[in-house]
């Protein structure tokens, strides 16, 4: 380390509380709504929780794990999460493994057939009328398959694979490896960390997303969780909540609104630290190479 | 396939030779290819009906063309003030979010990248990056808890203090800043990541030639970061410039609310609303084939006037 001036470690200093201003800016409003789902009614309603519970109870989220249309769209959105994940990361493959091959014919055109979808989205109208031709209006299938692939995840994956010395490929090709050997046996046991980062991708898209449920899905009993979190939120059937749940006091549904907050964002909170330094490689080489 | 080989003697078997070896790719692509037809492609049949009178009974190829040569629904839709609200209100979001978001997450890595505690700045790192996974509908109930006008944690500060509750999600201008406000609260941290991978690949040796030469901090940081990365910044700039006239529908729709949809209206929830809530299939396909045709055009021209600036492009 060379030796510091003044003026120099002043300025470390400024950029040391400068982050952690920033850190606190983003995790404030998590131990606000924390601190509000394990307050109890009284404080509340009085306007006295700011960063720690007052009056710490849990019945907020004993109300929410005790009523089983919030377990159920829990289990329902992860179950699709892991089916469109898996899915997902095959279709992702399957396209982008044949594309490294330069031998390949049509490959140029195949490109180009899938780069347009990119740059040319028929839009939401003419999306719908497709749902409603296809007879999936409604259809929890709706939620797995409009999505399944996302091009530019695809394209992060192909400059992985691209990444992979040939070498490797070639002398299993001379012993005489089918391609589908060489995905399965070479290619995938090297590809753990741009795997895992699609799959965060993926995988964060489907837990988050919610516009196909709202647009697509009439069936209350498939809505999404992100889903019927925006109807609690803007008390879309407030009254139904209302008589259903007993409780009219704004100081228990705020708690317990917070608690379904915390509820719904608890998962993903929990998984992407573990994940960090494959999506950080993921991000960037999105970036990096179109 | 299409491409004859070189050799056109015998080109058939060579041909059968190499299905033998390559079938598996093409049996690879199949799915993901079909995907596309049907979930890309298939939907573009439908823009037509931009052009004609949409009804349920018929079938899309005998629908008769509009009036006006086929553009009633554009003329319509210019004519119509919610859309033109919307119009409005996707251009000022999106350029006041290039203005005030754009430049968020190059002066946080610019100001990572000066952090001399390693483990401090993974820490910082991985809470910056926590925003971006949530959801939107999350990030809203996040502002509702902390703006909201009588238990939002900002306003208990504020009347605390002495001064009246500010209106922050529930007055458009108010409002305004919220969204765009959020918005570089969810994004400033992920969209670091891209530059301080740019910033990783700068050759060392540069500073240290500019610190022999007596550099100081924000010098090298003026004559040695920024140059580095600014193809990265070039890159983004016209991807952003490019969706001036799109963005998501997740974001403005989870924000809405009655009282601001004068200013938070944006095409997206425009065309959900007046679409496929009011069923005015022609007229919202209309504005999404303007949306759509106008990003293209926009992405042209900013890759265009970048590379007539001496930078790379995007393609």
């Amino acid at each position: 380390m060379k030796i510091k001036s003044g003026a120099d470690k002043a300025w470390d200093i400024v950029f040391v509380i400068f982050c952690l201003l920033i850190s606190l800016m983003c995790i404030i409003p998590m131990i606000n709504l924390l601190a509000k789902s394990l307050s109890g009614t009284d404080y509340l309603v009085r306007n006295e929780v700011y960063l720690l519970p007052k009056g710490l109870n849990f019945n907020a989220y004993a109300t929410v794990l005790k009523d089983p249309k919030y377990i159920r769209a829990f289990i329902w959105t992860v179950f699709l999460t892991v089916v469109c994940t898996i899915l997902s990361l095959t279709m992702t493959t399957l396209c982008a493994f044949p594309l490294i091959f330069e031998n390949l014919r049509g490959r140029k055109a195949i490109n180009i057939f899938i780069t347009i979808t990119m740059f040319f989205n028929a839009g939401t109208i003419p999306n719908y009328l497709l749902m409603q031709k296809l007879n999936l209006l409604s259809n929890p299938l709706v939620l797995i398959l409009p999505g399944v692939m996302s091009v530019y995840n695809m394209i992060i994956m192909r400059s992985f694979f691209y990444g992979i010395p040939d070498s490797l490929r070639e002398s299993a090709e001379i012993d005489g490896a089918t391609f589908f050997e060489i995905l399965t046996k070479i290619y995938i046991p090297l590809s753990k960390p741009v795997l895992a980062t699609l799959a965060l991708f993926y995988a964060v898209g489907r837990w988050n997303g919610y516009s196909d449920a709202l647009m697509y899905m009439r069936e209350a009993k498939y809505y999404t969780l992100q889903l019927l979190l925006y109807n609690i939120i803007n008390n879309i059937n407030q009254v139904e909540v209302a008589t259903q749940e007993g409780f009219s006091t704004p100081g228990l549904s705020a708690s317990l609104k917070a608690a379904i907050v915390m509820f719904s964002t608890i998962p993903i909170l929990c998984i992407y630290p573990f994940l960090q330094k494959y999506f950080i490689h993921g991000v960037t080489m999105g970036a990096v190479k179109e | 396939m299409g491409k004859s080989s070189k050799t056109s003697v015998g080109s058939s078997k060579s041909f059968v030779v190499y299905m033998k070896r390559y079938w598996q790719l093409y049996a690879m692509l199949f799915l993901p290819l079909l995907y596309l037809v049907v979930f890309k492609y298939a939907p573009m049949v439908y823009v037509q009906i931009a052009f004609k009178k949409y009804s349920l009974v018929k079938s899309i190829w005998e629908l008769p063309l509009a009036d006006n040569h086929g553009f009633e629904f554009f003329i319509k839709a210019f004519k119509n003030n919610d859309f033109k609200y919307a119009l409005r209100n996707t251009l000022t979001l999106n350029l006041l979010d290039l203005f005030f978001g754009f430049p968020a997450p190059i002066i946080f890595a610019l100001i990572l990248n000066e952090l001399c505690f390693k483990h401090y700045k993974k820490v910082v790192q991985t809470i910056a990056y926590m925003p971006h996974f949530l959801s939107w509908v999350i990030i809203y109930s996040l502002a509702l808890q902390l703006l909201a006008p009588t238990d939002g944690l900002v306003n208990m500060v504020i009347s605390k203090m002495g001064f009246d509750p500010i209106p922050f999600l529930n007055d458009g201008k108010h409002w305004i800043g919220s969204y765009i406000g959020f918005g570089i609260w969810q994004n400033f941290g992920w969209g670091s990541i891209v530059y301080l991978a740019a910033i990783a690949g700068i050759n060392p040796e540069l500073y240290e030639a500019a610190s022999v030469d007596g550099a100081g901090r924000f010098r090298k940081m003026w004559h040695i970061t920024l140059p580095g990365i600014k193809p990265t910044i070039v890159v983004l700039l016209i991807m952003s410039l490019g969706n001036i006239l799109g963005g998501g529908f997740d974001r403005p729709f989870a924000f809405q609310n009655n009282l601001v949809m004068r200013v938070a209206d944006v095409i997206a929830t425009f065309v959900y609303r007046v679409g496929i809530k009011g069923l005015q299939f022609s007229l919202t396909t209309a504005v999404g084939l303007f949306q759509s045709v106008v990003g293209i055009f926009f992405l042209l021209m900013a890759n265009f006037i970048s590379r007539k600036l001496g930078e790379r492009g995007i393609w």
